[in-house]
C-alpha cells in the first residue's frame, strides 16, 4: 500500500448551478477522502475556483485528476502538490475559561506564531480570546495542537486552505 | 432577422436539425406543450412506451441498432424518477442519448410543488452532463450541448430539464451548428510514441492476446481489429460489451473471457505473456481476483478514457485513444508474428473443456435454443435480458459480421431486454431481432407487449421459462447449500403465474410454447415468417441448468468451476 499523503488540487470551473454538487458529489461516489474544498468567484464572473485538499495515495489521486478533468463543467484541473505555490487558511481558535496568566500565554503565542499580522488576538473578553489566523494548513494545525495542549476550552472554525501558483518559481 | 419562437418550437427543430426521427415519449402535466408541439409535426415517429424505464431501454436498443443518439422525452416526477435505472444503465453501457424532462414552472422550483423532484441532482452521477434550463435563451445552445456531448468522445446520456414555462416562452430561432464547451475535449489523438511502444511490446511477444471490449464497436473499428489481428496472426478474446467485434467463424476468435468466459479464453488470458486490451474497462466480472490477472503478463491498455486507464488494472503501457484511431495506425505497423505454437495450445486448452452444456433432465437445453437461432436468425440482432440465458446467449449464440449483440452488460438490469429488442427493432428494421429473455427478466417489462402490439414491432421473444430466477438460484446450488429462498417463482402447489400463453393472448400476441429440443427450429421458422408483430416462443426450460464455466465472484480466472 502507497503511502497516504496530503495534496492539493485548484479547478477552474463553470460557474453554474450544481457544479459543486457534481464535483463534492464525486468524491463521495469514489470514496475519496476529502480534507477541505473552497470556492470562490475568478476575474471572470462566469468561472469559479476550488481549492481541494485531499488524502490519498499516488494512484487514487492520479484517479482523482483523471475523473475531475472528465467532467464537463470543469474547465481546467491543476495539481498544486508539484509546483511553488502560495497557501493559506483562515482559522478563527476561541479560548475560553482563562485566568490573567492564561491570557498573558494566549498573547505570547500568538506573537511567536505571527509573521507580519498572519495570527492575531482580535477580540477578547473576560475569560476568553479570540485568535485570527491567516497561516498555511499545516501551520494551523501547528498551532490548534498547541493551543489544545495548553488550554481546556478551545474552539475551532476554519476556512479551508485557498492556494495559488507562485509568480517567481523559488517563492513556496 | 427570424421571428422569435417559443421553447416548444425550438425544441421541435432542435431535434430536427439534429436529424432525430424517433423519439420514445410518455406524456405528463409538464411537457403537454411539448406534445402538443409533436402533434404538429411530420417526420418524428413518436413511439409511446408503457412505462418512461422501459422508454429509456427502448431509447437503448435504438441506439445500439443504429449507432445514432437517441431521444426519450418524459415529464416532471414520477416521470422522470422512473427513468432512473435506464439512465445509469445507459452511463454505465456508454450509450449515447438525450433524456428530455419536464419540469415544473420556474416559480414553483423548490417548492415541493406536485410532481416536482430535483432530476438533475438524482441523476448526476449517471449522466455525462445534466442541466435544467433555467433561461429560455440558453435553450437552444444547452440543447446541441446535449448532442454533442452525447455522441462524442466515450459516449452517454445527457439529461435536460425543461420547465414548463421556459416551454412557452418566447425567445431566439436559432439552434446552432456547433458548441464550444471549454471544459470539454475529447480525444481525436493518439499519442504516436505511446502507440510504437505498444506495438513494439506486443510484437515481441510469444504468447500475445487481443482483448476487445465495446469500445471497439463505439468506435467502429470492428474492421480494423480484425485485420490488425488476421495479420499479426494474434488471437481475440472479448468482453461481454465486445462480443461480436470480431466475427466468430474468424479462427483467431476465442471467445469471451471473464466469469463465464470460455475455458480456454481464460487460460490464454492467465497464460498470455503480453496483453493488449483495447475498449475494456476491466470490469470485475472480466479480471475476477485483480491481483491474480493476467499474472504473466505485460499489459497494453488503449482507451479513450484517460479516466479507465489504470484504475483496475496496473497497465504497462497506456494509450489514451479512441479505438479506431489507434487500430488504424497499428495496421499500418502490422506485421506477421510466429504464434503457430500459442496458438495450438489455446486449441488444445478448447479441445479439453470446450463449450458444451450436459442434456437437460427436463425441458428444451439452452444450448439447443441457441443453437437453433444460430441456424435460423444468422442475419438477426440478438438483444439479451439480464440472467443465465443472457450468459448462455453469450456463449452459444455466434454472430457473423454485421450483427449486434445488445445486452446490458455495466449495470446488469433486468427488465432491460423486451424494451432493448423493441427499440432495436424499430431503429433497424432491415434486420430480424430476436430477444433472449428470461421469466424473471421478462416480468419486468411486459407491459411493453402493448407498445409492441400498437407499433406492430416484429421481434421474436425467445423466453427461457424455468420458472425459477436462475442465476441466483445457481448461486444458491453451487455456493449456499441449494436454500432455495425466493428465487422459486411458482407458487407452493407448483402453479405458475402467469401462463405466458393465455398473457399473450390477451394482447392478441402470436405465441408458442415449446418442450422439446426437437421443435425448436421449427418454432424459430414459424417466428420468422411472421412478421407482422412480436411473437413469443416460450421455451420450458430446466431450473437445474447450469451456466458454466463460472468464476466465483473474486477468485482468480483460472479458478474456473466446470461443472
Amino acid at each position: 500500500m502507497e503511502k497516504m499523503k496530503n495534496r492539493w488540487i485548484a479547478l477552474y470551473v463553470e460557474n453554474q448551478v450544481g457544479v459543486l454538487a457534481k464535483v463534492s458529489g464525486l468524491f463521495s461516489a469514489k470514496s475519496y477522502n476529502l480534507q477541505t474544498l473552497t470556492v470562490g468567484t475568478t476575474e471572470h464572473e462566469d468561472v469559479s475556483r476550488m481549492t481541494i485538499s485531499v488524502k490519498a495515495d499516488d494512484v487514487t489521486f492520479e484517479q482523482i485528476k483523471k475523473q475531475l478533468n472528465a467532467m464537463v463543467e470543469v474547465i481546467k484541473v491543476i495539481d498544486l502538490t508539484t509546483i511553488p505555490i502560495h497557501m493559506k487558511e483562515i482559522l478563527y481558535a476561541t479560548v475560553q475559561g482563562l485566568d490573567s496568566v492564561g491570557k498573558t500565554e494566549a498573547f505570547q503565542i500568538a506573537e511567536v506564531f505571527d509573521r507580519g499580522g498572519s495570527v492575531k488576538i482580535c477580540d477578547i473578553g473576560e475569560d476568553a480570546v479570540l485568535f485570527e489566523c491567516t497561516l498555511t494548513e499545516n501551520k494551523n494545525n501547528e498551532l490548534i495542537s498547541l493551543l489544545k495542549s495548553q488550554f481546556k476550552k478551545v474552539r475551532i472554525v476554519r476556512g479551508g486552505a485557498v492556494a495559488i501558483e507562485a509568480i517567481s518559481r523559488t517563492n513556496r | 432577422m427570424a421571428l422569435n419562437i417559443t421553447g416548444r418550437k425550438l425544441f421541435v427543430k432542435a431535434l430536427k436539425e439534429e436529424g432525430v426521427d424517433t423519439i420514445f415519449a410518455y406524456p405528463g402535466g409538464m411537457i403537454t406543450d411539448i406534445i402538443d408541439e409533436l402533434y404538429k409535426t411530420e417526420g418524428i415517429r413518436v413511439i409511446l412506451g408503457r412505462h418512461e424505464q422501459a422508454l429509456v431501454h427502448e431509447a437503448e436498443g435504438y441506439a445500439r441498432a443504429t449507432g445514432k443518439t437517441a431521444v426519450v422525452l418524459v415529464t416532471s416526477g414520477p416521470g422522470a424518477t422512473n427513468t432512473i435505472t435506464g439512465i445509469a444503465d445507459a452511463y454505465y453501457d456508454s450509450i449515447p442519448m438525450v433524456i428530455f424532462t419536464g419540469q415544473v414552472p420556474l416559480h414553483l422550483i423548490g417548492n415541493d410543488a406536485f410532481q416536482e423532484v430535483d432530476i438533475v441532482g438524482m441523476t448526476r452521477s449517471i449522466t455525462k452532463l445534466g442541466v435544467t434550463v433555467r433561461n429560455r435563451e440558453d435553450m437552444g445552445k444547452l440543447m446541441k450541448m446535449a448532442f454533442q456531448v452525447a455522441s462524442t468522445g466515450k459516449p452517454g446520456p445527457v439529461l435536460i430539464d425543461i420547465p414548463k414555462d421556459i416551454q412557452v416562452t418566447v425567445g431566439s430561432p436559432d439552434y446552432p451548428k456547433q458548441v464550444d464547451i471549454r471544459g470539454y475535449h475529447p480525444n481525436e489523438t493518439v499519442h504516436i510514441g505511446q502507440l510504437k511502444k505498444a506495438y513494439r511490446l506486443l510484437k515481441n511477444a510469444k504468447n500475445p492476446l487481443i482483448l476487445a471490449g465495446g469500445g471497439v464497436r463505439i468506435s467502429g473499428a470492428q474492421a480494423e481489429l480484425l485485420e490488425f489481428a488476421t495479420k499479426m496472426n494474434i488471437p481475440v478474446t472479448t468482453t461481454v460489451m465486445g462480443k461480436g467485434v470480431m466475427p466468430e467463424d474468424s479462427p483467431l476468435y476465442i471467445g469471451n473471457c471473464g466469469m463465464h468466459g470460455r475455458y480456454a479464453a481464460n487460460k490464454a488470458v492467465t497464460e498470455c505473456d503480453v496483453l493488449f486490451s483495447i475498449g475494456t474497462r476491466f470490469n470485475d466480472r472480466i479480471t475476477g481476483d485483480l491481483e491474480k490477472f493476467a499474472p504473466k503478463a505485460q499489459i497494453v491498455h488503449v482507451d479513450i478514457a484517460s479516466a479507465s486507464i489504470s484504475r483496475n488494472v496496473v497497465v504497462d503501457v497506456p494509450v489514451t485513444a479512441d479505438a479506431k484511431i489507434a487500430l488504424e495506425r497499428l495496421v499500418e505497423y502490422a506485421e506477421p508474428m510466429k504464434t503457430e505454437k500459442w496458438l495450438s495450445t489455446i486449441a488444445q486448452w478448447e479441445s479439453e473443456h470446450p463449450l458444451s452444456m450436459p442434456k437437460s433432465k427436463i425441458g428444451v437445453c439452452p444450448q439447443a435454443i441457441c443453437e437453433g437461432i444460430n441456424k435460423v436468425f444468422s442475419d438477426a440482432n440478438i438483444v439479451t435480458d439480464v440472467g443465465q440465458h443472457q450468459m448462455w446467449a453469450s456463449q452459444f449464440i455466434k454472430l457473423k459480421k454485421g450483427q449486434e449483440f445488445i445486452t446490458s452488460g455495466g449495470l446488469g438490469t433486468m427488465g432491460f431486454g423486451f424494451p432493448a429488442a423493441l427499440g432495436a427493432a424499430v431503429g433497424n428494421p432491415e434486420r430480424p431481432v430476436v430477444l433472449v429473455t428470461g421469466d424473471g427478466g421478462f416480468q419486468m417489462n411486459m407491459q411493453e407487449m402493448a407498445t409492441a402490439m400498437t407499433e406492430k414491432i416484429p421481434v421474436v421473444i425467445c423466453l427461457f421459462n424455468n420458472s425459477n430466477l436462475g442465476m441466483v438460484r445457481q448461486m444458491q446450488q453451487l455456493f449456499y447449500g441449494k436454500r432455495y429462498e425466493i428465487t422459486d417463482l411458482a407458487a407452493k402447489d407448483g402453479s405458475y403465474y402467469p401462463d405466458f400463453q393465455k398473457w399473450a393472448e390477451g394482447y392478441g400476441c402470436k405465441a408458442l410454447r415449446v418442450t422439446d429440443a426437437a421443435d425448436v427450429v421449427t418454432a424459430l421458422e414459424t417466428a420468422r415468417s411472421y412478421k407482422n408483430g412480436p411473437v413469443l416462443l416460450e421455451f420450458i426450460v430446466s431450473p437445474d441448468d447450469l451456466v458454466l464455466p463460472m468464476v466465483k465472484g473474486g477468485t482468480p480466472l483460472s479458478d474456473m468451476i466446470l461443472k
